[in-house]
């Protein structure tokens, strides 16, 4: 019998490439899609990484907890205690770290990097064993830095070069005196990290003679708990606290594994979904196979092979088939994994980078897919073929496609579909993130249940297109009804593209319309013209502010000052604004009084009023940051949004209790409103200073979409994916039924049907297939948009549906495009059909 | 045993074949399907060719009809010569001036009985002679089985369906291969009568290929081919006679 199944696979290559070519397609959509989530995520985790090699022990600032009227502030750690951690027994030495945002300027004096990532740091003496260097010196004094290595490589600096550079205040251009190497994930990520000698570190990152961290590397033979021991007795306990270098490490990756933990899983679920399409794929290709196979395995059961012979010939039919599909899906799994990186790499579209990942789960998983899917997938066939009676094989009549019932297959669908649909919209009418689980449960159930409709829905779909099809004449007509012919296949095929386009759809709808729901929010509670503020989210140098105050066409400006203070005995974060210029900056719904900031008047959020219980024209006393008291009065409650909120107070109140004045931005309004050569005075006036951005409304959103952007970017890279394999799925039917229909194409061509008519028939039942496909994916997409942001509506006031209609319609072309490439071979194929051996077959 | 075409019957030709040779392959391998064969098939007449497997009778129907191309000689159907066609000019002509018959059926699963039927004008994307499809569709007895699909039909249905799709677009000449090949004998009875009703009673000309001597007895006249040539040719015929020139093939081939 196994020499049967062999003869049988190599005896109708044709057919064979065709499965061959079926199932790999499913590898491929599965190790595809693993490959590049892999890749994808390992290059993110390497993004957030950092060695521990040059700690055993570090030695952090403890906290001074906040007490009645006093604000919490850090303990310091000072160099004596750098010293103290050096001599304990087991240290062999001690480094003390100070980091800070550090923006280094390209040759062309645009910011390095996203800003981020932009990081400086200490040297510590002359030979800092975490930073080797690769070439010149350590750097001494303000004038000179040390750069990594890859960023040098990057912007073309060199040893001896003078760069621009800012921390937070003014522009700086010291010398580079020397390149080192570093595993900082920052730096990989793309990032730069400069570093300068301990003192000018210090004194730039606001440190003067303290240190962010103690690095202690422990002598050899000196476990890690050992030294944590010694620490903790030679130090101080009430001013430091010790972590080991190990604990520190496990704290990262777990923080690292949780903040990516909802990435993997969507990614895991489109895998998942990856495989379930695959399945539908081979199993639907094995139905054909054995429904055109039927007169010869009737044949074999009349000369004497039994019903388990017959089933065990199509299984190992399958496995040599899975095995070898699995071996090519593989390397086609990543290929297309590799295409997908790079071109999202020419479309210059944000993703991390990193090597590429072959995981062993993802072999293990195209072999599974390959070989068990495969034999599962023609289990059922190989059952069905050995309940063919002997007789079949006398009988010259065409295998006919089984038109088993749908009863039961739409009863389960209608249930799935109704469930989804349920849950959909019950998580709909949760709270923001309580909403989320039932909303991705929802949405697999429905996708399910629609998958399992999809022959049902084919008909009524499938009808709507006939007034359009009527214009193609008897094609037209033909072609309608060939893609109804066998509604399993037809649902088969058309779902890679649905499924695809679904998760487009949907992240597409919710995130145009977030973006727009931020446009919105900009555009109505900032009238400044401009934002200005630290391309990491520091806090600006005082300086800024008044900088700007003087520049020329500036006719407002206002800080937006964070200042910590104690209410009632809580902390509670002010926000210290130009009293006078406030108004003519933001605009704010009020929702009772009147927006008025000066002298001990304030104006509050909502959010807060609502929390502390107060009214417009209430009363409180606040303890600023010195432990001077004042009563302040409300002068108005006014409706905040995601971008400002928070008690609003005059900084020339908050002025004489400041020590270190930390401005979040400045808004500045202009004479001549916005225009690229207002910023461009604007930076000029700031010192082209690259650490520092300004922004103008449109910059503002667009900064904070581009988070949506980054997900999106990956979403459109798994549609990519979608869309090969809807192309390969639609040829591979199509040439199937090419094959099947070989007889009535022979006799429509006899009766008058010319080559172009064939031709156009089989186009269009494939453009009918696809565009099927494609209406079905995005009208659940466009579902699960609106759904998702009916979550996102209950935490964001301004949200507001958008229906992006122009990307839908490039989605929709997109998939009838899917269906004119499929159909170029099948249709001239079934063009060039010998008509006589067609109509002469039986 | 030649016989003398009646003296009152037409002779406007439909369809006609001169010097036609097919010769498939090259050198020792040739095969010479039809051998200089020449044949007229007159209008309203019903025309058998018969003769033993492998004689070309089915290559000599497909090379007439336009479905096949031919080696040398020449083929017209009414003015019209199809050795210079293209295979689109062939591909309308087939569609306007030919209707075909086949053995197997070979209508399309997904269309109706009277879809079927009108199948070859909706190509040609003409509207049917209301008139003429009704009296097409009484003659062959479909008139209330019009919206059925063919898997819900007989063979003989099916085959009835199928002579009403020949004739429904009235083509100049109607070719069937082996129409009955596939049915019982009742059935095959039923549209050997309505192809010979067509031409008694609508002037349709028509040319099967058979090997069955009751079904060659249907028609006006028979031609017989024997290794692709015509060698016999009788009018009038019998059953039984056409039996009998059918067995001296089967008796020279033993005997030569």
């Amino acid at each position: 019998m196994f020499r049967t199944a062999l003869r049988n696979v190599s005896a109708h290559k044709a057919r064979l490439l065709m499965t061959v070519l079926a199932v790999m397609l499913g590898v491929a959509f599965v190790s595809g899609t693993l490959v590049f989530t892999n890749t994808l995520s390992a290059a993110l985790q390497k993004q957030s990484a950092k060695g521990f090699d040059h700690v055993d022990v570090s030695v952090t600032p403890d906290w001074q907890e906040a007490e009645g009227d006093k604000v919490g502030e850090p303990r310091e750690l000072t160099r004596a205690l750098v010293d103290d951690s050096a001599r304990v027994p087991g240290a062999e030495r001690a480094i003390g770290v100070v980091t800070g945002f550090t923006a280094l300027a390209g040759k062309d004096g645009k910011l390095i990097g996203s800003g981020f990532q932009s990081q400086g740091g200490n040297y510590w003496g002359d030979e800092d064993p975490r930073y080797p260097l690769t070439e010149g010196r350590a750097p001494r004094g303000e004038g000179e830095i040390l750069i990594d290595s890859e960023t040098a490589e990057r912007a073309g600096y060199r040893v001896g070069d003078t760069v621009r550079m800012s921390v937070d205040g003014p522009v700086l251009e010291p010398e580079i005196t020397g390149v080192f190497t570093t595993d900082d994930g920052n730096v990989a990520a793309g990032g730069s990290l400069t570093l300068f000698d301990t003192t000018t570190a210090q004194k730039l990152f606001g440190k003067a003679g303290t240190f962010d961290e103690i690095a202690v590397k422990a002598k050899d033979g000196v476990g890690e708990s050992a030294l944590r021991a010694q620490l903790d007795e030679a130090l101080p306990a009430d001013v430091v606290q010790t972590t080991t270098g190990t604990r520190l490490a496990d704290d990262q990756a777990e923080a690292i594994a949780s903040s990516m933990s909802g990435l993997k899983q969507g990614l895991l679920v489109f895998a998942g979904i990856a495989l379930f399409v695959g399945t539908f794929i081979i199993a639907n290709t094995f139905t054909m196979l054995v429904a055109q196979r039927t007169k010869e395995l009737a044949l074999m059961r009349a000369v004497g092979a039994s019903r388990r012979q017959v089933t065990r010939s199509v299984l190992i039919e399958a496995f040599v088939v899975g095995a070898v599909a699995a071996v090519a899906g593989l390397a086609a799994g990543v290929g297309i994994g590799v295409g997908l990186r790079s071109l999202m790499g020419t479309l210059d579209a944000p993703m991390p980078d990193g090597p590429l990942v072959i995981s062993p789960g993802t072999v293990a998983s195209a072999f599974a897919v390959g070989i068990v899917v495969t034999m599962l997938a023609a289990w059922l066939p190989g059952r069905r073929a050995a309940k063919i009676p002997p007789v079949a094989a006398m009988s010259a009549l065409h295998a006919q496609a089984t038109t088993k019932s749908l009863v039961l297959r739409n009863t389960l669908g209608a249930l799935f579909s109704a469930a989804g649909v349920a849950v959909v919209l019950a998580a709909t009418t949760m709270s923001g993130s309580d909403g989320q689980a039932p909303m991705g449960i929802g949405a697999v159930l429905l996708i399910i249940g629609v998958f399992i409709l999809t022959p049902l829905l084919s008909r009524p779909l499938i009808a709507a297109a006939a007034p359009v099809l009527r214009v193609f004449g008897v094609s037209g007509k033909l072609a309608r009804q060939n893609s109804l012919r066998n509604p399993r296949r037809t649902a088969a095929t058309a779902s890679a593209l649905m499924i695809g386009l679904t998760l487009i759809t949907g992240m597409t709808v919710a995130a145009g319309s977030l973006q727009k729901s931020i446009d919105k929010m900009a555009a109505e509670s900032i009238e400044a013209d401009y934002v200005v503020s630290m391309a990491n989210g520091n806090a600006l140098s005082p300086d800024v502010a008044k900088t700007l105050q003087g520049a020329d066409g500036v006719t407002a400006t206002s800080p937006m000052r964070n200042a910590v203070s104690r209410i009632d005995g809580e902390t509670e974060y002010l926000t210290g604004v130009t009293g006078s210029a406030i108004n003519e900056l933001t605009e704010f719904e009020m929702k009772s009084g009147a927006f008025q900031v000066g002298g001990a008047r304030v104006a509050v959020d909502d959010g807060t009023a609502k929390a502390r219980g107060w009214k417009t024209g209430s009363v409180f006393t606040v303890a600023y940051e010195d432990g001077e008291k004042q009563r302040l009065t409300v002068s108005g409650v006014y409706l905040a949004n995601e971008m400002i909120s928070g008690i609003m107070i005059d900084t020339a109140t908050l002025a004489p209790h400041e020590s270190e004045p930390s401005d979040m931005m400045v808004m500045v309004k202009t004479a001549d409103g916005a225009s690229d050569a207002v910023k461009e005075s604007l930076e000029k006036a700031l010192g082209s200073n690259p650490g520092i951005r300004v922004q103008d409304k449109q910059d503002l959103s667009n900064q904070i979409a581009q988070m949506f952007t980054v997900v999106l970017n990956m979403v459109y890279g798994l549609l990519a994916m979608a869309v090969i394999v809807a192309v390969l799925g639609v040829i591979n039917t199509l040439a199937m039924s090419v094959f099947e229909r070989a007889q009535e194409i022979g006799m429509l061509r006899a009766i008058g049907l010319d080559r172009k008519g064939i031709k156009r028939m089989v186009r269009l039942e494939s453009l009918v297939i696809s565009l099927f496909g494609g209406v079905l994916g995005i009208g659940l997409g466009v579902f699960f948009g609106w759904a998702v942001g009916e979550l996102m509506g209950t935490t964001m006031a301004t949200y507001e549906l958008v229906l992006p209609w122009a990307r839908m319609g490039v989605f929709l072309l997109l998939a009838g495009l899917v269906g004119v490439l499929a159909a170029l071979w099948p249709a001239r194929r079934a063009a060039r059909l010998n008509m006589l051996q067609a109509i002469k077959a039986e | 045993m030649t016989t003398a075409p009646p003296a009152d019957r037409t002779t406007t030709v439909a369809a006609r074949a001169t010097e036609l040779s097919k010769i498939y392959g090259q050198g020792e391998t040739q095969v010479v399907a039809l051998d200089r064969v020449s044949v007229a098939f007159r209008q309203a007449e019903f025309t058998a060719i018969m003769g033993p497997s492998g004689s070309g009778k089915s290559t000599l129907m497909h090379c007439v009809a336009g479905l096949d191309t031919f080696s040398s000689g020449s083929v017209r159907i009414g003015e019209t010569e199809l050795g210079s066609l293209k295979d689109k000019q062939l591909t309308r002509l087939r569609r306007d001036k030919i209707g075909f018959i086949f053995q197997a059926f070979n209508l399309l699963p997904t269309l109706s009985a009277l879809e079927n039927i009108t199948l070859p004008m909706d190509i040609a994307g003409r509207k049917p002679d209301k008139e003429w499809l009704d009296s097409v569709i009484r003659m062959v007895g479909l008139a209330d089985r019009l919206s059925h699909r063919p898997s819900q039909l007989s063979g003989g249905q099916q085959q009835r369906v199928a002579v009403a799709r020949a004739l429904a677009s009235r083509p100049e000449i109607i070719f069937g291969d082996e129409p009955t090949g596939n049915l019982d004998s009742r059935s095959g009875a039923e549209v050997l009568g309505f192809l010979r009703n067509s031409v008694r009673e609508l002037g349709q000309t028509v040319v099967m290929v058979t090997h069955d001597p009751v079904a060659a007895a249907y028609a006006d006249r028979v031609v017989f081919l024997a290794d692709g040539r015509i060698v016999d040719e009788v009018y009038g015929p019998t059953a039984d006679s056409v039996l009998d020139r059918m067995k001296r093939f089967d008796a020279r081939g033993r005997t030569s």
